[in-house]
């Protein structure tokens, strides 16, 4: 698939601010006045922001609004009223703290709502089974930990980041061991795409076109693919394997600081390869993948 | 909506017949002609006659080499549309209700005004049946010339889509796949008309006759007449075949 800037940054950005507001809307850390008004701005930049990039992917943005309207059965329209929900009450409980006036179970709907949120963007992916590596459980388990312990990082919630973080790492590297194989498994191949794998070995002879088109540019992306192998080695070190250290010797401002930018490329870099690595079924009928 | 209708009575479709077809790609040009001059927003062309050129399509000819275990190697034309799937992946993730499948006759459409270009139904799609086109933003498909085969303002045998209609070599059928008794249905019966990728679960309305089965034996009937090496020359062949023959590893093949 291709690796658009605008969904990367989208879903890292995104993750990091529902993750913080998840903890905020549980209490912890319960701060008041100017501390709490710093934590909900970070985290609604965050949030918001990643929101924003999303809609730059878009051909017609101006038409954003319609995308609220089919929660029956898109995960995309049901992630754009989760996101929506959970910062509209977010907002009135962030009113709350300000005032040391925190009321709680508005909080729990809001935490609540952060887990919906990412586990809605994390479906739109998982959802499509034209993409074996995305049509997994890992792929919403390393959504939701990654957001949950990238919030807790920013949040100071040092035993949960700890314990959090290692879980991502752990479900990250299971969603690379089971997803490098799963198109190969999944029975899609060249055969099924055009219907005459039975009679025997099938090869792309001559593409349909001479030039490139939306297809090759969208769901054959081998570029990035070639340092897969470096790109998740460096991916894994800043997200987990600096964060994790410091945070096991006890943050200070500067240390925190240093944890919370490694973790973020390190989840860029990651999301990067998310989208990079996965092979799309239509590739296929190119000879492709 | 992007619910799914019930299914329908009435699937209009594409039959395609990969023993005919003549990889000619007359369908791919009377599509695109026809769909950028009617229904929705023309099929752009960015660059067209730079060193990068790249347009949107609504149906492709691909290419194929296929090799059976004992026998010569076979070329398959094979041309790529959407399949009006009955159970359309790309209709259920539109966030907006622009993509959608006609309860009548199961045709899935896109309205281009509610279209916001997240291109997620190009995503589902396993086929590569739709494009984003880079100048309008919005999603691009074959709408099966939905403004043609209900036409009145058409001649009759116009009305049937573009690709069909165009088609030198008969290897295109538009009819009614759910009626069992129709041209179409009873085409796919008698040749074994096969589904692109049943794994995905998309159950698609437009079927694929397999190539009918070539002869093993001999690869063509020219063949016994284009025997390279004379096994009778005569005269002066003959002489220099000896004398070449008698040389040291004179006669290899």
């Amino acid at each position: 698939m291709n690796p658009a800037p605008s969904v990367i940054i989208f879903t890292t950005l995104s993750g990091l601010g529902f993750g913080l507001l998840f903890w905020l809307g549980l209490g912890l850390p319960d701060p008041s006045g100017w501390v709490a008004f710093g934590f909900f701005f970070l985290a609604y930049a965050l949030a918001v922001g990643g929101l924003m990039a999303s809609a730059l992917h878009l051909g017609r943005p101006e038409r954003a609004i319609k995308a609220f309207s089919q929660w029956r059965t898109s995960w995309l329209s049901r992630e754009g009223i989760a996101a929506v929900a959970t910062l509209t009450l977010g907002a009135i409980y962030a009113l709350g703290m300000l005032f040391d006036a925190r009321i709680a179970p508005l909080g729990w709907l809001v935490s609540l709502g952060c887990g919906v949120t990412i586990w809605t963007t994390a479906m739109i992916y998982t959802q499509l089974k034209t993409v074996p590596r995305w049509h997994h459980w890992t792929t919403p388990a390393v959504f939701l930990s990654l957001s949950a312990g990238g919030g807790a990082l920013l949040a100071n919630q040092s035993v949960a980041a700890l314990a959090l973080l290692t879980i991502a790492a752990v479900l990250q590297v299971i969603a690379w061991i089971t997803g490098d194989t799963r198109l190969a498994t999944s029975g899609t191949t060249m055969g099924t795409a055009t219907g005459l794998g039975d009679r025997g070995d099938v090869r792309a002879f001559l593409p349909p076109h001479t030039g490139s088109n939306y297809l090759l540019r969208e769901f054959v992306h081998v570029v990035g693919r070639r340092h897969a192998m470096y790109l998740r080695i460096i991916g894994m070190i800043l997200a987990f394997g600096v964060p994790l250290p410091i945070l096991a010797m006890g943050l200070s401002h500067l240390t925190a600081g240093i944890a919370v930018i490694a973790h973020l490329l390190g989840v860029l870099c990651l999301r990067w390869l998310f989208f990079a690595q996965a092979e799309h079924v239509v590739g296929l009928y190119y000879g492709k993948r | 909506m992007t619910q799914l209708p019930p299914p329908s009575q009435v699937k209009l479709g594409l039959v395609i017949d990969l023993d005919t077809c003549v990889g000619c790609h007359a369908c791919v040009v009377a599509c695109k002609g026809w769909n950028t001059e009617n229904y929705g927003a023309p099929l752009s062309d960015t660059d067209p006659y730079g060193a990068d050129p790249s347009g949107t399509f609504l149906n492709r000819v691909h290419s194929y080499e296929v090799t059976p275990p004992d026998g010569p190697a076979q070329q398959v034309h094979f041309p790529k549309s959407c399949l009006h799937c009955e159970d359309a992946p790309c209709v259920t993730v539109c966030p907006t209700g622009a993509s959608y499948k006609r309860a009548e006759d199961g045709i899935v459409l896109v309205n281009e005004s509610a279209c916001i270009g997240c291109s997620l139904c190009a995503w589902a799609c396993p086929y590569g049946a739709r494009e984003l086109d880079a100048v309008e933003g919005v999603m691009k498909k074959c709408t099966l010339c939905v403004d043609r085969i209900y036409n009145e303002n058409l001649p009759e045998i116009d009305r049937t889509p573009a690709c069909v209609r165009t088609c030198p070599s008969g290897a295109r059928h538009f009819g009614d796949l759910g009626d069992p008794d129709s041209a179409v249905s009873q085409l796919v019966a008698d040749r074994g008309g096969i589904d692109l990728m049943p794994e995905q679960g998309t159950k698609p309305v437009n079927k694929y006759l397999p190539p009918r089965a070539r002869d093993a034996d001999q690869i063509d009937v020219l063949a016994p007449l284009l025997d390279s090496v004379a096994q009778d020359g005569k005269g002066l062949v003959a002489w220099i075949d000896r004398a070449l023959s008698a040389l040291p590893k004179g006669a290899r093949g």
